[in-house]
């Protein structure tokens, strides 16, 4: 199993309160491709940023389990996270004008995630760096090495963002909303891409998303959260058939270009699924 | 290409309007003052005819335009008027008195950033926790507590009491002339004359002066430093950094540094250009022979050729500093290119 969650909890304090943003999450992964969903703040990129140990200091994590290929990443030490952290598992973000380094050009962005894990010269991961541009189509790769990311567009940018994920080769990938900031046209480009990439390398791949059909579409399995819990955890040929309300309700209130309709139902939100 | 070359004009052309509102502001300073230069230059007793004579001489009967022009035409001949007090030409003066300050000033200034910069950057990593709050109160004390007093009680722990370092002054009289002023900075002129007495004397002069005035610049930038890198470490691309297996280290200094080091430059600019206006106090305090001190006795004096001789100066430095620092953008930052 290369990623077992058992019970996380996620909880932010301050001096005079305490938010408990993910509240008893329970997952597990392999070489397979897990969607989670859910509107913002169910605590999707919490629960991913855990398993990379990336959340501010002043979150509390606790949980049963909460293991990378058997490593225990609550108790591991910030040394043995890093071998983890890029190596092993990417973690692509949700805006590359934000995620990449701006006063850094785009080839040593990239080379500088092989050379920390691979070794090697600054010329052999400019090399390597190029030919990482190369796979994830980008056509020029040695002038977008060259330049800087407020150079390129956004979907070249998650291109860069991926190709720095994938240089150490990592097992899993764990892209964050890795389309919502790109339109909708290259959306799909780069989704193909992560996936063709993904199966290619036989990794695992957890993809982090609120677009419902665009999830099933890629993905094995889908986990449906809802307020830091998951609600459902299903096929994603299955969705269709969901049996939770809370899914069901999502998948209720998309519109739909075949069968329109004059009004849009509205989400009814059932405390007890927080109780359950 | 064709676009830097069009930007780097632009900023040449600003330069030019600058300095060209800089001779006006100081010739108007040299007009507007209370001082009647012509009775300055030839005493309070002469007869109206002697002044009379003065003032066609030294071209004051002409109309103002006229005046400025030739103004003009000194100042790019390097000539600054004559010191009534020191009956020296003004740039002689200045290239005296300068160099004290400049050798102050840059001492000061590398040792500020050398402490300040990594002092801001700890305290942005750890803000909030207690070494933050240390950091806090260290530059609180040294915005609040007046140089003055500084100055005075470093002297009488450090001089009258200790006798760990030297009084005030440049150097020891016993050096006094010894030292063929080269470049006029007196750590650099003792090297260049292979006299290691006389070098650590100046440098034990320097000691005290600098380490003030370092710490009020430290305090300045380490708090600059601070706000920088706190706004740089909450970006998202450094939790792209640390995700890509980077150790801290190399996240901070090569990740989140430099997109603050930007505005750092700007900071540090200004602070040098603050340092170089010659800081009165400290170099009354310390005896200092700098340009903060001739330009306030010659003010004292009514001596109006080194005031604007010096303002005009300070006001080079300014420009220059800015100058430097706008190239210095364009290098640090890919996004103004």
């Amino acid at each position: 199993m290369l990623v077992d969650i058992q019970n996380l909890r996620i909880a932010f304090e301050s001096r005079s309160s305490r938010f408990e943003a993910v509240r008893g999450i329970s997952l597990s992964l392999g070489a397979e491709k897990l969607g989670i969903v859910g509107e913002s703040g169910s605590g999707k990129s919490l629960t991913a940023r855990a398993l990379m140990k990336l959340l501010p200091s002043n979150a509390a994590i606790t949980a049963d389990r909460l293991s990378f290929d058997g490593i225990d990443v609550l108790s591991a030490s910030e040394k043995q996270m890093r071998q983890i952290r890029g190596k092993r598992a990417g973690f692509i973000l949700q805006d590359p004008k934000y995620s990449l380094n701006p006063v850094m050009n785009i080839g040593r962005q990239v080379s500088e995630a092989w050379r920390t894990h691979k070794g090697g010269s600054k010329k052999q991961a400019l090399e390597a760096a190029i030919h990482l541009l190369d796979q994830v189509k980008i056509r020029n790769p040695r002038e977008v090495a060259a330049s800087y990311p407020h150079e390129v567009s956004g979907g070249m940018g998650q291109r860069v963002m991926i190709a720095m994920m994938l240089a150490p080769d990592p097992e899993l990938l764990i892209a964050d909303e890795p389309t919502s900031a790109l339109d909708a046209t290259v959306q799909a480009e780069i989704l193909r891409l992560i996936e063709e990439l993904v199966s290619e390398r036989n990794m695992g791949l957890i993809l982090i998303s609120h677009d419902l059909p665009l999830v099933s579409h890629f993905c094995d399995r889908v986990a449906v959260m809802y307020s830091g819990r998951v609600m459902e955890e299903l096929k994603a040929s299955e969705l269709l058939n969901a049996r939770h309300p809370y899914t069901k309700g999502l998948l209720n209130c998309m519109p739909s270009l075949t069968h329109p309709r004059d009004r849009l139902p509205v989400l009814n939100r059932d405390a007890s699924w927080l109780t359950a | 290409m064709n676009k830097r070359i069009r930007s780097f004009s632009a900023t040449l052309s600003s330069v030019f309007l600058t300095l060209l509102g800089l001779t006006i502001v100081t010739f108007m300073i040299g007009r507007v003052m209370p001082v009647d230069p012509v009775i300055a230059a030839v005493g309070d007793n002469a007869s109206e005819s002697v002044i009379a004579q003065a003032r066609i001489e030294m071209g004051l009967d002409q109309p103002l335009i006229v005046q400025f022009f030739r103004y003009l035409w000194q100042l790019l001949h390097g000539d600054l008027g004559m010191s009534i007090l020191t009956r020296n030409p003004v740039s002689t003066d200045i290239a005296r008195f300068f160099p004290a300050t400049l050798e102050l000033a840059t001492a000061a200034l590398l040792l500020s950033a050398a402490i300040g910069i990594p002092l801001g950057v700890w305290a942005a990593v750890r803000q909030g926790k207690f070494v933050d709050q240390a950091i806090r109160v260290v530059c609180l004390a040294g915005h609040s507590v007046p140089v003055f007093m500084l100055s005075l009680i470093s002297l009488l722990i450090f001089y009258a009491t200790l006798g760990l370092a030297p009084g005030p002054g440049r150097q020891d009289v016993i050096f006094d002339g010894m030292i063929d002023p080269v470049t006029g900075l007196l750590t650099i002129d003792t090297l260049i004359a292979g006299d290691w007495d006389a070098f650590r004397d100046a440098v034990a002069h320097m000691a005290q002066p600098v380490c003030i005035l370092a710490y009020f610049s430290m305090a300045y930038i380490t708090r600059m430093t601070r706000a920088f890198m706190v706004d740089a470490l909450k970006g998202e691309f450094v939790i792209t950094a640390r995700a890509k297996g980077l150790s801290a280290s190399t996240v901070i200094w090569s990740h989140a540094f430099p997109t603050g080091a930007v505005q750092l430059v700007t900071v540090l600019a200004l602070t040098y250009a603050g340092l170089l206006e010659g800081a009165v106090v400290t170099e009354t305090v310390f005896s200092w022979p700098g340009l903060g001190q001739y330009l306030t006795v010659s003010l004292m004096n009514a001596d109006m050729n080194p005031v604007v001789g010096a303002t005009l100066l300070i006001g080079l430095i300014y420009v220059g500093l800015n100058l430097i620092a706008d190239l210095l953008y364009r290098v640090l930052d890919p996004r103004v290119r």
